[in-house]
């Protein structure tokens, strides 16, 4: 290992312009002759349209423009769509309704779009839009998911019967009957997987800007994958064609998933800017993107698992509804289905599962993906009822756990993931020994004797990330390929470029992707630049989300690397008048094996170029090189978290004792990026066990629509964590990476549950379990012991 | 309109402003200074902290006008010349950043915690002192522990651009 290659922590190189100010997020970049957006919002859940009277705001000082739905209508704007097809279990396709940019004639959430002002200052647009006079016809509303499909609960879409999305369903309905018949133990859980508002700390922002000499537009967007923003504004929402529209993802404040998606406001902004033919921004307020952000979660789950008297588990049957919220977004529909159902068998080797899913339209904000998404919620599940198996049959549920691993791989699960590698007993025993179990019974009494309850809690998860293969996908319904590219541009003087399809919101690809690059050309970071989020500079690339940039992005990069070693080494051997076979490349030289004879990297680079002496029937000038690689599996990191809590029985405060995560995610190129993305996880997973709830009341009105009323994880609400690795190399791509970026928000939240629990003595709580709540169970904890006694 | 003068990282400027605009907007609007950032609109997150005549204030929560004759720091200011602030660098040196969303916020709090508690920062009182400074990406973890390292550093004497 160098100190600049895979597996050293070499500091990022973005984080000069962070910490000196000169980073470029989207709301820093200005342009001439810009205006400025805002957009008036529904302030009810469920209502029609009677009127819209923008008369008086109109003619307010600095507008532009007011428009509405009947503009985009007008214009043949295309509605925002859903790219996942899941089709229910009777065949049926899924019920997608219209979800125009701008609402027409009905709004169905907290903060639909209405209008849209654009005026010469912000505040101008602001001020007119407060004069637009709306006539609401106001409908009953539908926000509880539980109650979505009741036949008297108001209807958010007409095509879409009882609110029902599809009825969906994954696995062996009879084998899981006839195993819960032969069972000997039945453990069962009613779980709520509470909604979360994904809160990346930079909010959404979009810039559209229209060249009329070239006719050609450029948005540029808080995005995670800029290259799917232009493919579905082109194709279905038809505001630019594909070769006249340049998207450009700047640096990005964060995303966790809710950046991915194309949303209302960047598509107003580009079609307004055509119209007006002048640049229009928006930049979401932060109370505006409680209402208009994707959120995450939101399940509604029965769950059940049958084991044999020496706890083997036999099979596992689960029933959810999911909210989908008042409208599809773009992959809202494959979280709670294939990147649910698919991870159900968890680290277990379970002979039979079933599971079904009913998606449900409520007068909600949209749900899709948020850090996990799915992943999170399966974890929960099958870890939840590991964990209150264990008690009921009185176990150690380290014990349940390890008489029920997969030891054998490949394995094949009955919910179609096949798990390539792990060593689920290693992270387990590693994590154990960093957690001094051994110890915990004398902690726990030490607490007692205070007039404290402490307990603890596991996690042995297991995710699917590396997203994905193509063919797989495609047979379950993806509208859109998942593979990356990336292309390796050599220049004469011997520095390079390298440009990405993955997309950097903070996971620091500028610093991993070029100690890759580093390490196999023999050149220092210096001469390295990574460029991404621009599809005017990389050709195409499916962008960063599902732990994929690692396994998937770095792995493009690594192809093309190996296409630039095998061109270099026949510019080399013309050179050197040798046979490419026999030239060897070594830390960044060139040489004829078993000779001296030798070039340095930059030196080919420069041949290359000022190519003379080519014989360019054999070889081109140029070093350029380009690969689109399709992954062949999902990856499977996987770990163990365990989790200690000290409750206050008399302010039901939980104190986080100690955090211990193990994971094991392949070969990992910088151990620092690596536990920071470990950090990170994990606070988001305790922010939801423990903090965080998305609140609407039963009318449909969002409560926690600030950060004053929605609690984001603080640093004293945190421990710090100890974090540790086991290394199993992922055998599906060459570098043998798995990814790490959700593993923390999967495995986090049930460990602290199963800790509370334990030291509570009962499983009665709810996420997110605030100290309110943590009281009201330690007093049937208190019953409970009364009862014993 | 109005008028208001102020000295921002050294150089003084009068800029003609609405009188509803607020410091961070004069900031990142009409001195274009973008390093500071807006994260809500609830004085919540402290993206935008920075210093008004030595104290650190969220730049979201104070009217331009209040900051007339006043002496103000922001990010772009804290370096001097090429050498970076101790407290920049400590973030840089323990990952304290992803995004980069939160860091300047979180350094012009940090460098406030020193100049307040003193240069022997215990976790406890760090975690305590970042109770305005939301962070979405880094757990805090390496927050707090470059804030530790960044105040020790800063016992050497810290030089920032311009004077506060």
């Amino acid at each position: 290992m160098t100190t600049t290659g895979i597996g050293a922590s070499v500091r990022r190189t973005e984080d000069q312009r962070f910490i000196t100010g000169n980073g470029h997020y989207t709301d820093d970049i200005r342009l001439v002759g810009e205006t400025f957006a805002y957009f008036l919002r529904s302030p009810h859940p469920h209502a029609t349209l009677k009127k819209i009277d923008t008369t008086k705001a109109s003619k307010m000082p600095g507008v532009i423009a007011i428009f509405t739905g009947a503009d985009l209508a007008a214009d043949k704007v295309g509605n925002l769509i859903c790219g996942w097809a899941i089709s229910s279990k009777d065949g049926s396709p899924m019920n997608m309704g219209p979800h125009p940019a701008l609402a027409q004639g009905k709004v169905r959430h907290v903060g639909d779009q209405v209008a849209v002002v654009i005026a010469e200052t912000l505040n101008q647009a602001k001020d007119a839009a407060a004069a637009i006079n709306v006539d609401y016809g106001v409908l009953p509303a539908n926000a509880d998911p539980a109650k979505a499909r009741d036949p008297k609960t108001a209807q958010v879409h007409d095509n879409a019967p009882r609110n029902t999305i599809y009825e969906w369903s994954l696995g062996d309905e009879k084998a899981v009957d006839a195993a819960f018949k032969n069972a000997k133990h039945v453990t069962k859980l009613d779980i709520t997987n509470n909604r979360l508002v994904p809160n990346a700390m930079e909010p959404r922002a979009a810039i559209g800007d229209y060249d009329k000499g070239a006719d050609s537009s450029t948005l540029w967007v808080t995005s995670q994958n800029p290259h799917v923003h232009r493919l579905v504004m082109a194709a279905f929402l038809g505001l630019a064609p594909e070769n006249k529209f340049r998207v450009i993802a700047p640096d990005v404040g964060g995303g966790f998933g809710s950046k991915i998606f194309i949303y209302a406001e960047e598509t107003v902004c580009l079609w307004a800017a055509k119209k007006l033919k002048r640049p229009v921004r928006w930049t979401s307020d932060r109370s505006e993107a409680f209402q208009s952000d994707a959120h995450g979660r939101d399940h509604v789950t029965h769950a059940e698992i049958a084991l044999d008297d020496s706890g083997k588990v036999l099979a596992l049957r689960v029933k959810t509804i999911a909210n989908l919220g008042a409208y599809m977004s773009t992959f809202s529909s494959s979280v709670p289905t294939y990147l649910y159902a698919t991870l159900l068998s968890g680290q277990y080797d379970i002979p039979a599962i079933y599971c079904e899913v009913d998606a449900v339209y409520t007068n909600t904000v949209p749900v899709d993906a948020y850090r996990g998404a799915g992943r999170p919620e399966a974890c929960y599940v099958i870890e939840r009822l590991m964990e209150v198996a264990a008690r009921e049959m009185h176990m150690s549920p380290t014990e349940l756990r390890k008489k029920n691993f997969i030891r054998k791989f490949p394995h094949q699960t009955p919910v179609i993931m096949a798990y390539d590698i792990g060593d689920h007993d290693a992270t387990l025993t590693k994590a154990m020994e960093m957690a001094n179990i051994k110890g915990f019974g004398a902690r726990k009494q030490r607490s007692s004797q205070q007039g404290k309850l402490r307990g603890v809690g596991y996690s042995t998860y297991i995710e699917a990330c590396g997203i994905a293969p193509s063919a797989a996908v495609g047979s379950l319904g993806a509208g859109v390929g998942l593979w990356e590219s990336a292309e390796v541009r050599v220049n004469p003087t011997g520095s390079v470029e390298v440009l990405t399809g993955s997309h950097s919101h903070g996971q620091g690809h500028e610093t991993t992707f070029a100690q890759l690059v580093s390490e196999r050309l023999g050149i220092p970071m210096q001469q390295i630049s990574i460029v991404h989020g621009d599809t005017d500079k990389v050709q195409f690339g499916m962008g960063t989300y599902g732990s994929r940039s690692g396994p998937v992005g770095m792995t493009a990069i690594s192809k093309a690397l190996d296409k630039i070693e095998a061109k270099a080494k026949k510019i080399a051997g013309h050179l050197l008048e040798a046979s490419a076979a026999d030239i060897e490349f070594k830390n960044g030289k060139f040489t004829v094996a078993g000779t001296d004879r030798s070039l340095a990297f930059s030196e080919v680079a420069l041949a290359a170029y000022v190519g003379h002496k080519f014989p360019t029937a054999e070889i081109e000038p140029g070093l350029k090189e380009g690969s689109f690689y399709d992954p062949t599996n999902f990856t499977f990191p996987s770990g163990c978290h365990i989790c200690e809590v000290e409750i206050d029985p008399e302010t039901g405060q939980t104190k986080i004792a100690h955090w211990t995560a193990v994971d094991d995610f392949g070969v990992i190129i910088n151990p620092m990026i690596v536990e920071g993305q470990v950090h990170g996880g994990v606070a988001q997973g305790i922010g939801q066990a423990l903090l965080e709830n998305c609140v609407y009341d039963s009318e449909g009105q969002l409560l926690s629509g600030s950060f004053m009323d929605y609690t984001m994880p603080r640093a004293d609400d945190l421990p710090s964590f100890s974090v540790g690795t086991v290394v199993t190399k992922c055998p599906s791509n060459p570098l043998g990476i798995k990814g790490c970026g959700e593993a923390g928000a999967i495995a986090a939240p049930v460990a602290l549950i199963n800790a509370i629990t334990d030291a509570l003595g009962h499983e009665d709580i709810v996420m997110p379990a605030t100290a309110q709540k943590v009281w009201q169970a330690v007093q049937k904890t208190y019953k409970q012991r009364h009862a014993a006694e | 309109m109005t008028t208001v003068t102020l000295k921002v990282n050294g150089k003084k400027h009068s800029v003609d402003i609405d009188p509803r605009t607020l410091l961070v907007q004069l900031l990142r609007e009409n001195l274009r200074l973008t390093g500071t950032h807006v994260g809500c609109d609830t004085s919540q997150c402290g993206a935008c902290v920075v210093h008004v005549d030595g104290q650190a204030v969220k730049s979201c929560t104070m009217f331009a006008l209040s900051a007339e004759g006043a002496d103000v720091l922001t990010i772009e200011g804290l370096a001097n010349g090429e050498q970076l602030h101790p407290m920049q660098e400590a973030f840089r040196e323990h990952h304290g950043l992803q995004c980069g969303y939160c860091t300047p916020g979180m350094i012009m709090s940090a460098i406030d915690i020193v100049k307040r508690e003193g240069h022997d920062l215990d976790e406890k009182t760090i975690r305590r002192e970042l109770e305005g400074n939301l962070c979405r990406c880094t757990g805090y973890h390496n927050i707090v522990k470059a804030i530790a390292a960044g105040a020790k550093v800063m016992k050497g004497g810290a030089k920032t651009g311009k004077p506060a």
